[in-house]
């Protein structure tokens, strides 16, 4: 990891420390892109997560839903994209640049 | 300068789809024959008399900046002074999409620039890279989209041969087969339908058109609704780019040829866990890039394919 991302990641924890509500946070986890793949490609997460994408690949890639929903902007080595999965129900998403890239997030009742 | 190669003939012949040296493709009557040249023997052929020809070129990535090739402006440029010293001056030039990396209006101008100087028209198709604007492809309909149809396809005729070109690389879903969408098949049908079975015709799209490797989305999914509006045609080429090495089909009438980047290569299907750009030493960079030239030899025969590298 390079020390910019370095200072990125801790910044963002931080930022996350600070905007913590008193109460539970919200659920996240993280997709990471490495070597044209996501992973893990399916990722299992209580509805109301909050997935962080991350660009840990030396080219840019992105993220679309299959059902064309949201789309991440294109997501530069080190970038990431974060989107919220309210309601359960499997949500397949490809890379936009390199489609054969797929994932699925998979999101269960609370 | 045509492509060196060191094996046999016979060996040669066998892998000339990954070794692409100095490959004469004819076609004409439906039976395409294939001939190897050999550098001096490619040197000696007359460049075509008279006969119309022009030029292919593919994936020039303008934008990336990765290991694989760091200055894939610089290999254009090569590319295009190639393209200025050919023997014969061809009438055009076709770039099958991914003229960019990113579809930034930037790297869009730095192509444009570049292409310029070659004083040629050129015709345009976009690949997948070229559409990831936030206008999901308005960005390239800007530049190039004038006189075209639909969300950028079209058509013209030049040499005797109706030139078609088509796009693949919206709306793509995951698992990356390219595809072309009812609207852009009712005007192929509609702009076919005036022209006689013995027009050569000449497709070109940036992704394959055949089922080429769809383990890495290398195909189209509608394509068998194309060919069939193609299959009355005595003479249909289909040129693409895409997987950045030359490959080659033939399926009844119908020939279809992969373009060699002017960027970066690709590995072989399937050896490698996926496709994406392929570091090779850099003194092997040019061997893998290249540019193509078509000639007609004349308007009842055989459309010649040459395949050369930047080496």
């Amino acid at each position: 990891m390079t020390r910019k991302s370095s200072f990125a990641l801790l910044a963002a924890a931080l930022t996350l420390a600070a905007a913590a509500p008193a109460a539970a946070p919200p659920n996240a986890a993280a997709v990471h892109i490495q070597n044209f793949r996501f992973g893990p490609q399916t990722l299992t997460v209580p509805a109301g997560t909050t997935v962080t994408f991350v660009n840990d690949d030396e080219e840019p890639h992105n993220v679309t839903a299959v059902d064309h929903s949201y789309r991440s902007p294109i997501l530069n080595p080190g970038a990431r994209f974060t989107h919220q999965y309210a309601a359960p129900g499997d949500y397949p998403y490809f890379c936009a640049l390199h489609p054969h890239m797929t994932g699925h997030i998979v999101v269960t009742g609370r | 300068m045509a492509d060196d190669h060191q094996l046999d003939r016979r060996g040669a012949l066998k892998c000339m789809a990954w070794a692409g040296g100095g490959l004469l493709w004819t076609l004409g009557g439906g039976v395409p024959a294939g001939t190897l040249l050999g550098a001096a023997e490619a040197a000696a052929r007359p460049a075509g008399g008279a006969g119309f020809s022009f030029v292919q070129i593919s994936d020039s990535h303008i934008g990336f900046d990765r290991a694989a090739n760091p200055d894939p402006a610089a290999t254009l440029r090569e590319a295009v002074a190639q393209i200025r010293a050919l023997p014969v001056r061809p009438a055009f030039v076709l770039h099958t999409g991914d003229i960019t990396h990113l579809s930034r209006e930037a790297e869009f101008d730095a192509a444009q620039a570049i292409l310029g100087e070659l004083g040629l028209p050129v015709h345009y198709v976009p690949g997948e890279h070229d559409v990831q604007d936030d206008g999901l492809g308005a960005a390239y309909l800007r530049r190039f989209g004038a006189g075209t149809n639909g969300r950028g396809w079209y058509s013209f005729d030049a040499g005797g041969v109706h030139f078609v070109g088509l796009i693949n690389v919206l709306e793509l879903q995951a698992g990356g087969l390219g595809h072309l969408g009812a609207e852009q098949l009712a005007w192929l049908q509609a702009d076919l339908r005036g022209h006689s079975a013995s027009t050569p015709i000449v497709v070109f799209a940036h992704m394959p058109l055949w089922s080429l490797y769809p383990e890495w989305g290398w195909g189209t999914d509608d394509s068998t609704q194309a060919l069939a509006l193609l299959a009355r045609f005595g003479s249909v080429t289909v040129l693409n780019g895409h997987i950045h090495q030359i490959m080659q089909k033939v399926e009844g009438r119908v020939a279809f040829h992969t373009a060699r980047s002017t960027a970066f290569p690709q590995p072989a299907p399937g050896t490698a866990p996926a496709p994406g750009p392929m570091t090779v030493p850099a003194d092997r960079l040019r061997s893998t890039l290249g540019i193509r030239s078509v000639r007609l030899v004349s308007r009842a025969s055989p459309l010649a394919i040459t395949d050369t590298n930047l080496a």
